[in-house]
């Protein structure tokens, strides 16, 4: 086989991958939009906020601290203990619930039935409003996440393919972070179809995705369940925050990661999980393979970030409901 | 006692579908154009021009394209920052292309091109609606953005990528450059922006407005009571462009006067444009001055506030300021959805019965 | 329109301060805020506190004490231009606008308003040539000047002859990002090897596509211009591919600590160029007792002795010593921003004189003239040394090659001459 034809194939492979990353971000706006029809910008935000306490948590800083000290003329820093990985999280899922509820309890609960665009607007209020409280708790520095996860690429993938080329082929590169993701991405999907399905919290979660009257009318909580989606979708932004976290350390940037989210929901539907999924991997490999056949040799480059809304724009001509989006039903 | 419209009776068609048919709405209009044109150019300096008066006047530009499309089409757009990018590139190839021709010209023939480049990206909006339209709309920003770094024909080029606004003159007075007097730069947008205000109040109260609004309430109904979905619909991208083009050529030559793309028309411009007009209100004229004004002068009082008065970090001010905005923006919207052009409706309904309600 | 009457009736007392001529007044465009907080935030401590440094030991620059005014910009052009505006009416002296997309927006204003602008390592490349941009100065080096340092630093690692070597360059996809071309293409041809081009788009928190590129094509360097999350990825990535890391060099924007620190012991052997070495210099514990143990420090004071902390501070020295100069050739204390650009046009800067400061060697020596307002050229390049988590400077001050850089700068300011209807000339 070509080596040209190989690379292609690990193009391939790394798309895959790289569409597994995209499609953990995309999974928290599909939640929250099922569930209440909210187009939640904030989810890249909290995807940074989660992965700053995170590591503000294992660290042992002290919150506020930089405010505290400028209006008290204190000089903390930290508490001086640190936490140990696992605590962490949990510490950090108990502020993303916190959070969960606050915005529920604060902020939609006062805007039930308005319009879309009014809801997508209080998003990006929220996102602003996170983004700072973020910078103010933890400090806007690059912060290293340390929880010990694999990093570089699998040697063992490498000499293992080796073979299958000339001398020009090196082997598959694999990236063992990404392999990471992927078991966690489906142990995540997994979890929550689980979840949907077979418990009772769940099944009134789908009850109220379908129709919020109908849930009302048997007895199901909306605030509740809304608050349990914000609490999933704080979960998957967690996951998300320290899988892209691992890569780039913890920062700022982070919170750009939801522009990469939003071709995948276009592409696989706003309200549908598998569809993030798939779109994630068609993004992420359309992308990829669109670089290294046409974008890097002949158009110089950089050309990923607005392939993948053209990508989705072209599929979206066919099926203006996205792959697995609900269809439109138009009535006058 | 002052707003009201019994005794204000009209004798003529003319008069009854005037621009502003109740008499103090009129001369309110008056007063503020008096002041606009013949005040404050008198009294502004440097600051006021470029941290608060230019922006304001350029983004209320790009804020009454917007909701043209958004607020009166009911077509989300993302594309904002993109196509403000065309008008920058377009005004800057005329200029230096055809040194001799008045800027005027220029920046109108840009907002011209930004028409047409819109209405190319407004096709897939006959197929795609809501928020995949919106994300639609991102692949013309992202597009844009990356074509006009890659192409370096598009600035000339130059060895930084970046393009320059050379000095430019009208009525032998310099606009555009740095040796521009604070009041041309004001009066410049000014103008632009009075001329496109009323195009815009006006083209929304005729048929074409009326066809946009049928569209936007409901596309169908609209379609079976002979509304053409195709000619509304790229009519307001054209429209929207157009005057979305205008701003971006006026932030380039005569705001900032140097831009790269990627750094003056990214993404967040787009978001920055649509906040304005939801903060504001969609639909409404009024909410596009008022949005783009809330956004412009905001984050300056609380820097002033925080920086200046307080004597806080000026980093400590900044979180707080997101924090502050981002908190706002819930606040309006729960206490009033529509915008701050609704308050305005209601204070307005209110001063009709004022002070006598019943 | 009723709106922006209130708000300029709320706001009108704030403007009302007048502006303090007795003291001399040094803005501070920083940006601790936004995606690029880790780098702005060191630089503008450095700054402030050498300058603090100053108030504190000498009573200012020659007896006239320094008020500093600092303004956030958060590297956005727009608030940029407000800073500037806010600033200027204060009685600025100079400005360093710490972002390409604000050094151009000033370069026309300040030149109009007859303000100096100090672009260190950044900037527009072009302005190096004084007599077409008299009031902006980028000593002591620019990007060009990087591209050449590096290519001679490899040049001296391989005995001279870079003949058939494959170098590729990934670059940030913006203006910044592209300035090296032009110079690396000219040296291509000049020296024979072969150049590869691989932009990021911003961001550039996703290189796969890039680094696999690399990995095929397995170049013999990787030269970077990045900034902000785009360097940690890279060097996470880099490392990923076991791309050997000596061979990979960052520009001095892409060489801070916060950039390899994620990666953690696999950026090891990293390289990038600096214009600024970096060691414990004396003057960092006069900082720590005079400033920070008075309780003066700016930030939290955690970033002293870091590579853009000796930067900010380098780049404060330049100006004081530039105000001191004007000082000297006008014989007032009290100076104005153009005594103070003529203090920078005459700027002199020798070791003894670093010496004499506490900073030793922190720099080249080089002096500024009308003809020259980019300085030496100089850089060096260093090595992040993990385990300890320290840049040791490699070599000493490398020279670039002037005979390429010269005329592309010949080049480009004419044209901007031309554009703008400038008749070259000094001052």
């Amino acid at each position: 086989m070509s080596a040209d034809f190989l690379y292609g194939i690990e193009v391939i492979i790394n798309g895959l991958m790289a569409g597994v990353l995209y499609a953990l971000v995309a999974l928290g706006f599909v939640l929250i939009f099922k569930a209440s029809g909210i187009f939640n910008y904030a989810q890249g935000v909290m995807a940074l906020f989660a992965a700053l306490t995170l590591v503000g948590v294992m660290e042992g800083q002290v919150p506020f601290s930089h405010l505290i000290n400028a209006v008290f003329g204190t000089e903390i820093h930290h508490f001086g203990w640190e936490v140990p990985a696992l605590l962490a999280i949990l510490l950090t899922l108990c502020i993303m619930i916190a959070f969960a509820w606050a915005v529920q309890y604060f902020v939609f609960r006062h805007l039930v039935g308005q319009e879309p665009i009014i809801l997508f607007m209080a998003t990006i209020g929220l996102a602003y409003f996170l983004e700072g409280v973020g910078d103010l708790m933890w400090g806007s520095d690059i912060k290293t996440l340390a929880l010990g996860l694999p990093q570089g690429g699998s040697m063992a993938v490498e000499e293992w393919t080796a073979g299958l080329g000339g001398d020009d082929f090196y082997g598959f590169f694999i990236d063992k972070l990404d392999m990471v993701a992927t078991v966690v991405a489906l142990l995540l999907v997994a979890g929550l179809v689980g979840f949907a399905q077979y418990t009772k919290q769940g099944r009134a979660m789908r009850a109220v995705a379908d129709d919020h009257q109908a849930a009302l009318s048997v007895g199901i909580s909306l605030n509740f369940i809304w608050v349990l989606v914000w609490s999933l979708a704080g979960l998957v932004a967690l996951v998300a925050g320290v899988m892209w976290g691992a890569k780039s350390g913890v920062q700022f940037s982070l919170s750009l990661i939801a522009l990469k989210a939003l071709p995948v929901l276009m592409l696989g539907g706003f309200t549908s999980i598998p569809g993030a999924i798939v779109g994630g991997l068609i993004i992420g490999v359309g992308e990829k393979l669109f670089e290294y056949t046409i974008g890097a040799p002949f158009l110089g480059g950089a050309t990923e970030n607005w392939f993948a809304y053209m990508l989705a724009l072209i599929f979206l001509v066919f099926r203006p409901q996205g792959l697995f989006g609900e269809r439109i039903i138009e009535r006058v | 006692m002052f707003y009201r419209e019994a005794g204000d009776f009209k004798t003529s068609y003319e008069a009854d579908s005037q621009t502003f048919p109740i008499a103090f709405d009129r001369y309110r209009y008056w007063a503020v154009l008096a002041i606009a044109f013949l005040v404050i150019p008198f009294v502004i300096n440097d600051y006021w021009v470029n941290a608060i008066f230019v922006p304001f006047l350029i983004y209320a530009i790009a804020a009454i394209g917007l909701n043209i499309l958004t607020g009166y089409c009911g077509q989300v757009s993302l594309g904002t920052g993109g196509f403000m990018a065309v008008g920058a590139y377009a005004c800057y190839k005329l200029m230096t292309g055809f040194p001799d021709v008045s800027i005027v010209i220029h920046i109108i023939l840009a907002g011209g091109i930004t028409a047409a480049v819109g209405a190319a990206f407004g096709l897939p909006s006959l197929r795609i609606k809501g928020f995949y339209l919106a994300v639609a709309t991102l692949a013309a920003q992202f597009f844009l953005v990356w074509l006009f770094n890659k192409v370096s024909w598009f600035y000339n080029y130059s060895a930084s990528g970046q393009i320059n606004a050379p000095e430019r003159f009208v009525a032998g007075v310099a606009v555009t450059g740095p040796n521009t007097a604070p009041w041309a730069q004001y009066m410049i947008c000014l103008v632009f922006l009075t001329v496109c205000a009323l195009l815009a109040r006006n083209l929304t109260r005729g048929t074409i407005g009326r066809s946009w609004m049928a569209i936007r309430d409901m596309d169908i109904a609209a379609e079976i009571i002979g509304v053409n979905p195709l000619k509304a619909k790229l009519t307001a991208f054209a429209v929207s462009s157009f005057f979305i083009g205008i701003s971006g050529a006026l932030f380039f030559a005569v705001y900032l006067g140097a831009v790269e793309v990627g750094e003056a028309f990214g993404i967040q411009k787009s978001f920055l444009v649509l906040f304005m007009i939801i903060i504001g209100g969609l639909g409404s004229i009024f909410g596009s001055f008022a949005g783009a004004a809330f956004l412009v002068v905001l984050p300056v009082a609380l820097k002033v506030i925080g920086v200046d008065w307080l004597d806080w970090p000026t980093d400590l001010v900044a979180h707080l300021q997101l924090v502050i905005v981002g908190a706002l923006i819930m606040f309006f919207l729960i206490k009033e959805p529509h915008g701050l052009a609704q308050l305005w409706r209601v204070t307005k309904e209110k001063l009709r019965l004022w002070p006598f309600p019943y | 329109m009723k709106m922006k009457t209130l708000a300029a009736m709320a706001l009108a007392g704030a403007l009302a301060t007048g502006p303090a001529m007795a003291e001399l007044v040094m803005p501070d465009l920083s940006y601790r805020t936004g995606p690029y907080a880790a780098g702005g935030t060191p630089f503008s401590d450095g700054y402030q506190d050498y300058l603090n440094l100053l108030n504190a030991r000498d009573g200012g620059i020659g007896g006239e004490s320094i008020r500093i005014v600092e303004c956030e910009t958060g590297y956005n052009t727009e608030k940029g231009v407000e800073c500037y505006e806010s600033t200027k009416g204060e009685g600025a002296l100079i400005y360093q606008p710490l972002s390409t997309g604000i050094t151009y927006q000033l370069i026309p204003k300040a030149t109009a308003d007859g303000i100096p602008i100090h672009t260190m390592g950044y900037g527009r490349t072009s302005a190096a040539n004084g007599e077409v941009f008299n009031w902006v100065f980028n000593y002591p080096a620019n990007y060009w000047d990087a591209a050449s340092v590096a290519i001679n630093y490899l040049l001296d690692e391989n005995g001279g002859d870079l003949n058939g070597k494959k170098i590729a360059l990934v670059y940030h996809n913006s203006a910044y990002g592209k300035e090296p071309i032009r110079t690396l293409e000219e040296l291509s041809s000049m020296h024979g090897f072969e150049l590869s081009q691989l932009a990021v788009d911003h961001p550039g928190q996703e290189q796969k596509s890039q680094w696999l590129q690399i990995r095929r094509e397995r170049p013999d360097y990787v030269l970077m211009w990045g900034w902000g999350v785009m360097n940690q990825v890279a060097v996470q990535e880099a490392a990923n591919i076991n791309f050997p890391m000596e061979n990979f060099i960052g520009n001095w924007w892409a060489g801070a600590e916060h950039d390899v620190t994620p990666a953690g012991a696999a950026a090891n052997g990293y390289k990038s160029l600096n214009m600024n070495r970096v060691q414990d210099y004396p003057v960092l514990e006069e900082i720590k007792t005079l400033v920070h143990d008075a309780g003066n420090a700016a930030g939290d004071g955690s970033n002293i002795g870091k590579v853009l902390y000796v930067r900010g501070m380098y780049a404060a020295m330049l100006a004081a010593e530039a105000i001191a100069k004007a000082q000297d050739i006008h014989g007032t204390a009290a100076v104005t921003p153009a005594m103070v650009r003529d203090g920078m046009e005459a700027l002199e800067i020798t070791n003894a004189r670093m010496t004499e400061l506490g900073m030793e060697g922190i720099g080249p020596e080089f002096s500024v003239s009308c003809q020259n307002h980019g300085g030496a050229g100089q850089g060096l390049v260093q090595q992040w040394n993990a385990a300890d988590g320290v840049w040791e400077p490699l070599t000493d001050f490398i020279a670039p090659d002037a005979s390429v850089i010269a005329p592309l700068i010949a080049e480009d300011s004419a044209a901007f001459a031309a554009e703008s209807g400038i008749t070259p000339g000094c001052l």
